[in-house]
């Protein structure tokens, strides 16, 4: 692994947060869009993991870091979804146009 | 070029193509399986960077949890089989042009930057350390935000029942 510059990691984290981006602001359906914000936590853990192993390697901060935000992104992902569940059962659609109303 | 490089550069090009085709597949369900591919070339990623702890986890979260928990709420949402609505198409230009943009700057910078690494010792992700700095009673343990964390998961669990559970109509 010595042999890849540490920019090249950085791109490819880089390239994937703007992909979830990309799909978070065109997706309509909520459960998609889940999955794009999912893309854009990962990219994030390989960004914390790349500098905690090329510009900190004497401590393990970084990767400490990494299992916070997957662990927070599982309750996050677990409190989007009952959510979705609940509007879906509210207005039978999933379709963030629909989701307009706060109160039913 | 050494192998690790290789399969480096291989798993890379898995991942963005993977994450490509969740971003853009026209099935909901299809969706939710590259983005589990995606996933799982990202925790080979972890392991070719040999931090193996990281890819254990995210295999266990990220692949054994929140896609199956995703998978469950299409088969709970979605009627299968049926085409998700194309996007509006000025949105979906303005889109593009901001996130072609905003890569390709980063990008650029990053090209430019030079990473100056704060010490030359090897880098060993070994697990008893790991251990030792979320719990443990030194100073620089992270034992707090490790109990908050606890403390959140239990409390997301608990609001999950509360906001998912079936409320009967003649108690609404």
């Amino acid at each position: 692994m010595s042999g890849v510059p540490l920019t090249h990691i950085i791109i490819v984290s880089t390239l994937l947060f703007f992909i979830g981006a990309y799909g978070f602001l065109t997706r309509r359906n909520l459960i998609a869009m889940l999955m794009s914000v999912e893309l854009m936590l990962n990219s994030v853990n390989i960004n914390f993991i790349a500098f905690n192993k090329y510009l900190f390697p004497d401590n393990l901060d970084g990767l400490v870091y990494t299992i916070f935000i997957i662990a927070i992104a599982a309750a996050e992902a677990a409190v989007a979804i009952a959510i979705i569940i609940n509007l879906f059962r509210n207005t039978r659609s999933i379709d963030a146009e629909d989701a307009d109303q706060l109160k039913n | 070029m050494e192998s690790s490089a290789i399969s480096f550069y291989l798993i890379s090009a898995f991942i963005l193509i993977t994450g490509l085709l969740t971003v853009f597949t026209k099935k909901l369900f299809r969706a939710a399986i590259w983005l589990l591919s995606s996933l799982i070339g990202i925790a080979a990623l972890y392991f070719v960077m040999e931090v193996d702890f990281a890819a254990a986890v995210q295999i266990i979260v990220y692949v054994g949890g929140i896609v199956v928990l995703i998978i469950f709420s299409i088969f709970l949402t979605n009627n299968e089989g049926v085409n998700m609505p194309a996007p509006l198409s000025k949105r979906n230009f303005f889109s593009a042009l901001a996130v072609l943009c905003g890569a390709g700057y980063t990008v650029m910078l990053l090209n430019n930057h030079v990473w100056m690494a704060r010490s030359a010792s090897a880098y060993d992700p070994a697990v008893k350390k790991i251990g030792y700095l979320l719990v443990s009673n030194s100073p620089d343990s992270y034992v707090l935000p490790f109990e908050v964390v606890s403390i959140l998961l239990l409390a997301a669990m608990i609001g999950c029942i509360v906001i998912a559970i079936k409320v009967r109509p003649e108690e609404k």
